[in-house]
């Protein structure tokens, strides 16, 4: 589409920048504590946002001149950010985090980002790719850093932008590589041109497609890109932290899915007929070795970990891990699973850093022993919480399980090719239960039964059900969300 | 009674229900609700028991309703003579761990809350006819054991708990592996029907990596349910877990919980994959045979009262795995003496009826003497029996029920496993015998040391059984000497049943075999 029919498809994003625009000039008016009136804006901006997603229907083209798709897979992962941020700048508000602190910015920052995002889940074309990583990583760098009083938050920070600036450095390289190899930068070009070269530049391809993958593996953080995820995590303010651990990986997944899909993979898309017979490398096997290391790596270094956020910075990075997991079968049912399990992975991890936030203002620590004898003193945290830990394991009747069945179901319906990966990710399920019972261990079994007990005030219980019944609700009947996945399973493909 | 299989899987689910509402300074009146609630369930379990068609070996009181169709995931239950006594076990003694419990006093309200939820997914396993509800179930189920032994157990019961949980769930982990491949290879359907009917042609010939597909989802279905039974070099979580759990969930963990291993290979590997029941048989009996002599020779060595019950558990399984075994008697490779097959299969699951109840009875016997002298060191006591003569006859017949006295229902399962087995298995049966002498010393030496001799001055001051710790034990004792002497009416329930499981390996598995 050109570039002026394009906007009457783009106005969720047309939304989005306005209210960026109006939350900076409330912010430049309004008293300088005052920032809830920020928050209220781009909270209402961004609901807004979410139903003009929602209702933004048309066939999947591409918007300005093949740059960014719009197809229901974008509009499934934009809701999935959204939910995620509207739910964070809930949270955020009820922190006490930012006590002393002008968080006006705050707000517009994260919205800035959720703009970002949005490219990030349609773009079809290299330089669009690197734009919106930018974008997005430009809002992290500063929000991790967001407590300018804290060293721990001012070493995130600086961590987070020399990690992200060699990353996104190698990544530049590969994208040019492969430009230099197909003269252009549309996906849908490039995986003609790279069919027309007929492995005479397979080399070069393939060092371009892993300095290309590195960017991707820095947003998901899979090993061996993940060095800056435990630090930077650890010294965010916490919101942050779970805003970082759910939405950019939904976005960064996104990407993936587009790039390996359309570039790579014969039959445009999703169509389970697999790898482009034009490209030697073996990706299966490489994406598979990182989705099991990476899984490996950040339940390993999780179980020794002796604070709660360390422990969930490394276990977000074991999630990521499983959800690499069904990237290589290309099949519609890897998509399939990795989109369930977005949904399952928002509603688990949210919730748990959600009770972390709690704990941490009302215990004033993060690790295990702050939660010791929680359940006893506070049973709607302590029931939460374990509800969230043994989602997070993959245990039954939670989403956790769901969403790991159908990645398992994915890699097994893959073929006998792929059943070391299940077998990695079944063993992996294993080593995380320790570390997740290590909490509901210490909230229950250290403690006694208290008479003295707490509940949390009105807003955050609300905050806490509204995560913990859907992540037992879709847990027995998941039917709801398997519709909507299974409608948005459908990715803008260019056919020959 | 419509839908008498859900309402004995959810009967305790409302009690759990009605016990959140109760304010937890009443005590009493959260075990009178936990206590009438496995009360109706042991009802409904009667009922069932009486209006069971015993000349009909296929399932009964099939329940089916549509979950989730685009997975080909139902709610499907359905009885049968393998399940029907397992599901009656599990009421009664649901029903008297209650009573068993009764002296719980720290967070009542959770303890009876999860035992009840505890009950839920025990009774789910035996009755679900859909493989997927039958793993949501098996996983439910260690959930609420979770916490029962780690809040309420002894001293080291973190490291129990954790354990217990973390073995079955890398059991369960590679079920689900399995569940999966069985669930594509059979069409996509979790139907446990279908995939009975399906499973042992759709993978015939199938190989991954140079290894037959049905040898290697056998082996992950077995080692998932082999840590439950538990099977020799997966029984290490037993001791611990038994020893540190309280009396009742001790009763529950060797009652019910050791058998549902059992059920499951019964039930899905047996029928599932027939064919390599031929191929593991061999194993089945070297291993119930390292079962019988491991477990019996650990519970000698033993000091503490409830560990020696606690491996004597494990010995009493490997005579089931021997029973299991002998199926392949019915063979023509080995002469098609079905008598034999009948005898080991229907040997196998009266063995787990009668460990059931013979093992429940001895650990509650265990927590009786436990409440009052708070330690189990059997060198501890001496000369009981003149201070508690009725607790040393109960013990006395409990004993020797465990070493398999004639009379005594344990000696008719044994005796009808070992039948089975000689034909096929005969070295590995006339070794394995050692194993009763075995058992025999290790109760009787306990027995002598515990309530003979002169008597521990300390212990001058123990009152006898009371009535509440009878009213457990004597249904128990009841039954155990009933099927010793009458063994005919458990039997003919089952046996239909086990014929239709071992036409299954025997004609199903012979047509199949790759082997």
């Amino acid at each position: 589409m050109s570039n002026l029919q394009s906007l009457s498809l783009y106005w969720p994003e047309l939304i989005l920048s306005g209210t960026i625009l109006l939350a900076i000039i409330i912010d430049i008016f309004s008293e300088s504590q005052q920032s809830k009136k920020v928050s209220n804006w781009v909270t209402l901006g961004l609901l807004l946002t979410l139903i003009a997603v929602a209702i933004t229907k048309h066939s999947p083209t591409t918007l300005f001149m093949d740059t960014l798709a719009f197809d229901p897979f974008a509009s499934f992962i934009k809701s999935i950010v959204i939910v995620a941020t509207i739910l964070v700048i809930v949270i955020s508000r009820n922190s006490n985090e930012f006590k002393g602190y002008h968080t006006g910015e705050y707000y517009v920052l994260l919205a800035i980002m959720v703009f970002g995002m949005f490219l990030m889940a349609s773009a079809i074309d290299l330089i669009m790719v690197y734009l919106s990583i930018e974008v997005v990583s430009l809002m992290s760098f500063i929000l991790a850093g967001y407590l300018k009083d804290n060293p721990r938050s001012n070493e995130a920070s600086l961590k987070y932008v020399i990690y992200g600036a060699f990353s996104s450095g190698i990544m530049l390289y590969g994208l040019s590589i492969i430009f230099g190899l197909t003269g252009t930068t549309n996906y849908f070009e490039i995986r003609d041109a790279i069919k027309a070269l007929d492995g005479s530049a397979d080399l070069a391809l393939t060092i371009a497609s892993v300095f290309v993958l590195a960017g991707f593996g820095y947003k998901i953080s899979a090993v061996p890109f993940h060095f800056w995820t435990p630090d930077v995590y650890e010294g965010s303010p916490t919101p942050i932290t779970a805003y970082l651990s759910v939405a950019p990986k939904a976005a960064g997944f996104a990407l993936m899915i587009r790039f390996f899909n359309q570039v790579f993979v014969d039959g445009a898309s999703l169509s389970g007929v697999g790898w482009s017979s034009t490209v030697s490398f073996s990706w299966p096997q490489l994406l598979g070795i990182i989705s099991v290391i990476t899984m490996s790596m950040g339940n390993l270094v999780a179980v020794q970990q002796s604070s709660v956020k360390r422990m969930l910075a490394y276990s977000s990075i074991a999630h990521a891990g499983y959800m690499l997991m069904a990237l290589p079968t290309t099949s519609s049912e890897g998509v399939f699973g990795i989109m369930i399990y977005l949904v399952m992975y928002l509603f688990m991890n949210l919730g748990a850093f959600f009770v972390l936030i709690y704990v941490i203002e009302k215990e004033g620590g993060e690790t295990f022993e702050h939660f010791n004898g929680l359940g006893w003193r506070m049973p709607i945290v302590g029931l939460v919480m374990t509800i969230f830990m043994f989602s997070l394991t993959g245990l039954p009747p939670t989403v956790g399980f769901i969403g790991k069945f159908y990645l398992f179901a994915a890699v097994i319906n893959a073929g006998p090719g792929f059943y070391w990966l299940a077998f990695f990710g079944a063993l992996n399920t294993v080593v995380s239960l320790y570390y997740y019972l290590r909490v509901v261990k210490a909230m229950y079994l250290t403690g006694e039964p208290s008479d003295v007990i707490a509940v949390p005030s009105f807003s955050m219980t609300m905050i806490f059900l509204l995560l913990a019944i859907p992540s037992v609700f879709f847990g027995i009947y998941w039917v709801p969300i398997l519709g909507w996945v299974k409608d948005s399973l459908l990715l803008f493909v260019q056919v020959l | 009674m419509d839908n008498i299989l859900s309402w004995i899987i959810w009967i305790p689910i409302i009690g759990m229900v009605a016990i959140g509402f109760v304010p937890r300074g009443q005590q009493d009146l959260i075990k009178k609700i936990a206590a009438v609630t496995t009360g109706i369930q042991l009802l409904v379990a009667v009922m069932l028991w009486i209006t069971f068609d015993a000349t009909d070996g296929s399932f009964q009181f099939m329940e089916r309703a549509e979950w989730i169709p685009s997975l080909g995931i139902a709610y499907i239950l359905g009885i049968d003579g393998l399940s029907l006594p397992m599901v009656a076990l599990n009421a009664l003694i649901a029903f008297l761990g209650v009573f068993v419990s009764w002296n719980i006093d720290r967070a009542v309200k959770g303890y009876f809350a999860l035992f009840l939820l505890l009950d839920t997914g025990i009774m789910g396993v035996f009755l679900s006819l859909d493989f997927f509800l039958f793993y949501v179930f098996w996983e439910v189920m260690l959930l609420p054991m979770y916490f029962l032994i780690g809040m309420w157990g002894g001293p080291q019961r973190e490291y129990a708990a954790i354990k217990f949980f973390l073995y079955t769930l890398f059991g369960s982990v590679l079920m689900l592996i399995a569940l999966l491949a069985l669930y594509f290879a059979c069409g996509n359907t979790f139907d446990m029907l279908l995939m009975m009917e399906r499973a042992p042609f759709a993978l015939d010939g199938v190989v991954w990596w140079g290894m037959s597909a049905i040898k290697v989802i056998w082996v992950l279905l077995f080692i998932g349910f082999a840590i439950k039974v538990p099977v020799f070099p997966f029984h290490t979580w037993l001791p611990l877990a038994h020893v540190e759990a309280p009396t009742a969930i001790s009763v529950v963990l060797a009652g019910i919980l050791l058998k549902l291993g059992v059920y499951g290979m019964l039930r899905i590997n047996y029928t599932m994959l027939p064919d390599a029941v031929w191929w593991f048989a061999g194993a089945f009996a070297v291993l119930g045979m390292i079962n019988v002599l491991w477990g019996a020779m650990c519970a000698l060595a033993q000091k503490d009262l409830k560990k020696m019950v606690a491996y004597s558990s494990i010995s009493h399984m490997g005579f089931l795995l021997l029973g299991m075994a002998a199926v392949i008697a019915g063979g023509a490779a080995n002469g098609s003496n079905l008598m034999a097959a009948q005898a080991g299969i229907n040997g196998a699951v009266f063995q787990m009826f009668n460990h059931g109840t013979i093992s429940a009875m001895l650990f509650i016997l265990v927590g009786v003497i436990y409440d009052q002298a708070h330690h189990r060191d059997i060198e501890g006591f001496g000369g009981l029996a003149a201070q508690m003569p009725v607790y040393s006859g109960i013990v006395a017949l409990a004993f020797f029920a465990g070493l398999g006295l004639p009379g005594l229902s344990g000696f008719v399962s044994e005796a009808m496993c070992f039948i089975g087995a000689f034909p096929v298995f005969r070295t590995i049966v006339i070794i394995s015998t050692i194993g009763i002498l075995l058992n025999a010393a290790y109760f009787l030496w306990a027995f002598q040391r515990m309530f003979f001799g002169k008597l521990n001055e300390k212990y001058t001051g123990l009152v006898d059984i009371n009535r509440r710790e009878l009213f457990t034990v004597v249904p128990l004792l009841a039954i155990t000497i009933f099927l010793g002497i009458y063994p005919r009416p458990f039997l003919d329930m089952i046996k239909e049943t086990m014929n239709v499981l071992i036409d299954q390996v025997v004609i199903v598995g012979g047509i199949a075999g790759i082997f």
